[in-house]
């Protein structure tokens, strides 16, 4: 990855561009480290009192759950002082979530999650399966819309703007906030148009921008020297997880702000594994990266905080290292330990 | 050593069993009865499926000769003649059938697969193209007849042409539903999550994808309508000369094989098996033609 970032720093996405200038390091990372010791702080003034959260659920709702009152958490309980809370954070917190419930029609399914989402920071998401790790995930950029009967409340505040407001454009929601799936799902049709299809999408971009752009996009997803020379080639010939990097170029070509991960590595092989773990860590300098994993270790290795989710609930939510080492509560450490999940 | 393992094997080999065993000598005569009766079922069905192509190959080829696909028919009792205008006429009527049916299908499929999922008007659609599946072909020409022949006062190839249209329209609209719904919804979450409207996801995304499934039902459903003989009955009926306009009657294959079949000309007969042959091999070649770009695509 000896190769520039970014190509000339053309029109769009300037805003990343500037940010990411190492002239404006310093002022950056004394941000972070506030966030930093914020993201330590909050979870535990947040959640540690309360052992169990499932039980805590039956605690009367307040006001602003609108929905038939549901088990809701303790962490509800602050809701007063959430608005607060969420003007203090939204300078620091990439992405703020206070009381998200969800619901498949009848069936609630989030139970008012809090979480903040720290800026280029790799934030992963574990617990066992049918959690709601990622339905959570999916809340961030509302792909659960697609589906009827699939019903969010609460606050997500994406640089201190709901993002569950109807008001907000989703096709510009989306641009900002990526995502990549389980599976690899290459467009049917050749690499370089898979990458430039979102480039398509959105911008006004001559053909010379636009293979300048492809080219890097498949550079920081590691990939170009790989399909340099199949370009033209369907991206379905290409190995899963050249595929999958192949979705990550797609999904950075239109240089979003968050990146979400949905168990991206599930369906490769270890050596591909390996590879995205590498590439996460090298985007991680340019992009907000949630990732959902059901792999412990990978959490472990890969990423800087860690929520632990059980049965729609955050459990508990801080450093990874701390999570991993000295979780608060019994259901983390049962879990990581392997005791159940 | 061999004694030994076969000693472990012994002893950890089978135990008696908790009930007594079913008699396998039966289960096994039974597997072979049910073999041979599917085999003979298959058999039969391909033996007649042969006999047909046989017949009409033989007696037909002796039909398809240059006159056959460049002059017109010859009048009762008369010698030789071909069917060129009913060949132009049933191509120009199931061009224009599929003209009007196959956009019309495409799009209703579209809706039921992309945006009236689990809608009750979604599943009212749906239920209506069953439906319209299952209707005889007779009925779209009645239908046609009393809508478009009785208003104009005459038969005509334009409601020919409609008449096709109706039944190509719901195979169209069940296929696309079908194929579309082959594509994983994760292809469609991957285009709308990089910000994609909705109409370029389907366009663009889901189509590609299941492009060679559509082709395939829509090149299907062209060949199996210009078969058709009860809706152009009604409608187009026939005609002895060139189609001029679709204003008027037009010639057409199935109705000619209809009427000369009956006729007592052995000329017309002849031609009425050239015409069979015909449209057996264009619905063979269609058959085969769609199957192998489906292989090639797949692999």
């Amino acid at each position: 990855m000896s190769e520039p970032r970014r190509m000339a720093p053309s029109s769009p996405g300037t805003r990343e561009e500037a940010s990411a200038r190492p002239g404006s390091n310093g002022r950056r990372s004394a941000a972070q480290e506030s966030e930093e010791a914020r993201m330590q702080e909050v979870p535990a003034e947040d959640r540690r009192e309360d052992p169990d959260p499932v039980a805590a659920g039956e605690a009367p709702s307040d006001a602003r759950t609108a929905p038939p009152a549901p088990p809701v958490p303790e962490v509800r309980d602050r809701a007063p002082d959430a608005a607060a809370d969420a003007s203090t954070l939204e300078t620091q917190a990439k992405i703020l979530v206070r009381g998200l419930d969800f619901w498949y029609g009848d069936r609630q399914v989030l139970f008012g999650n809090d979480l903040e989402v720290a800026e280029r920071r790799v934030t992963a998401i574990i617990g066992p399966s049918g959690c709601g790790k990622s339905t959570h995930i999916r809340v961030y950029n509302r792909m659960f819309e697609l589906y009827r009967d699939q019903r969010a409340s609460g606050t997500v505040l994406l640089d201190g703007e709901n993002l569950l407001d109807p008001e907000m454009d989703l096709i510009d929601l989306r641009r900002r906030v990526g995502m990549i799936f389980q599976r690899p799902t290459p467009f049917p049709m050749s690499v370089f148009d898979n990458v430039a299809y979102g480039l398509r999408l959105h911008y006004r971009i001559s053909r010379s921008q636009l293979e300048e752009r492809v080219e890097s996009a498949l550079r920081d997803a590691a990939l170009w020297d790989e399909v340099k020379d199949q370009l033209d080639e369907p991206g379905t010939a290409l190995s899963g997880g050249q595929q999958q990097r192949l979705c990550i170029a797609r999904a950075i070509a239109v240089e979003p702000e968050v990146l979400l991960m949905d168990e991206p590595t599930s369906a490769v092989d270890p050596v591909a594994t390996a590879k995205l773990e590498e590439l996460i860590d090298t985007l991680k300098d340019q992009y907000t990266i949630v990732i959902v994993t059901h792999n412990m270790q990978q959490a472990a290795r890969i990423s800087d905080f860690t929520a632990f989710f059980y049965k729609g609930y955050v459990v508990e939510f801080g450093p990874t290292e701390r999570i991993f080492t000295n979780p608060s509560e019994k259901q983390t450490e049962d879990y990581i330990t392997g005791r159940f999940g | 050593m061999m004694d030994t393992t076969y000693d472990t094997m012994e002893t950890t080999g089978r135990s008696t069993p908790p009930f007594p065993l079913r008699s396998r000598a039966r289960r096994r005569a039974f597997d072979t009865m049910v073999r041979i009766a599917s085999t003979a079922a298959a058999l039969f069905a391909l033996v007649f499926l042969f006999w047909i192509l046989a017949v009409v190959a033989k007696r037909g080829a002796a039909a398809l000769d240059w006159t056959f696909f460049t002059s017109l028919p010859s009048p009762p009792g008369g010698e030789g003649g071909g069917l060129a205008n009913a060949i132009l006429g049933t191509a120009a009527m199931t061009v224009m059938a599929a003209l009007i049916g196959v956009p019309l299908g495409l799009f209703t499929g579209i809706y039921q697969s992309e945006f009236g999922r689990g809608t009750r008007f979604g599943s009212f659609v749906r239920f209506t193209i069953n439906v319209m599946l299952g209707i005889p072909s007779i009925l779209s020409g009645l239908f046609v007849y009393t809508l478009m022949v009785v208003t104009m006062g005459h038969f005509s190839g334009l409601a020919g042409g409609v008449s096709l249209a109706i039944l190509i329209f719901p195979y169209v609209a069940r296929t696309t539903e079908d194929m579309l719904g082959l594509v994983p919804d994760a292809m469609r979450e991957s285009s709308l999550a990089l910000g994609a409207p909705r109409w370029k996801t389907t366009l663009g995304v889901v189509f590609r994808a299941a492009r060679s499934g559509l082709a395939t039902g829509i090149l299907l459903s062209v060949a199996r309508v210009s078969g058709e003989t009860a809706p152009l009955l009604f409608t187009a009926l026939n005609s002895p000369y060139w189609p001029k306009d679709f204003a008027e009657p037009t010639a057409n294959l199935t109705v000619t094989i209809f009427n000369y079949a009956m006729s007592p000309y052995s000329d017309w007969q002849r031609l009425a098996w050239g015409a069979s042959l015909l449209i057996t091999l264009l619905v063979l070649v269609v058959t085969v033609f769609t199957r192998w770009r489906v292989g090639e695509v797949e692999t």
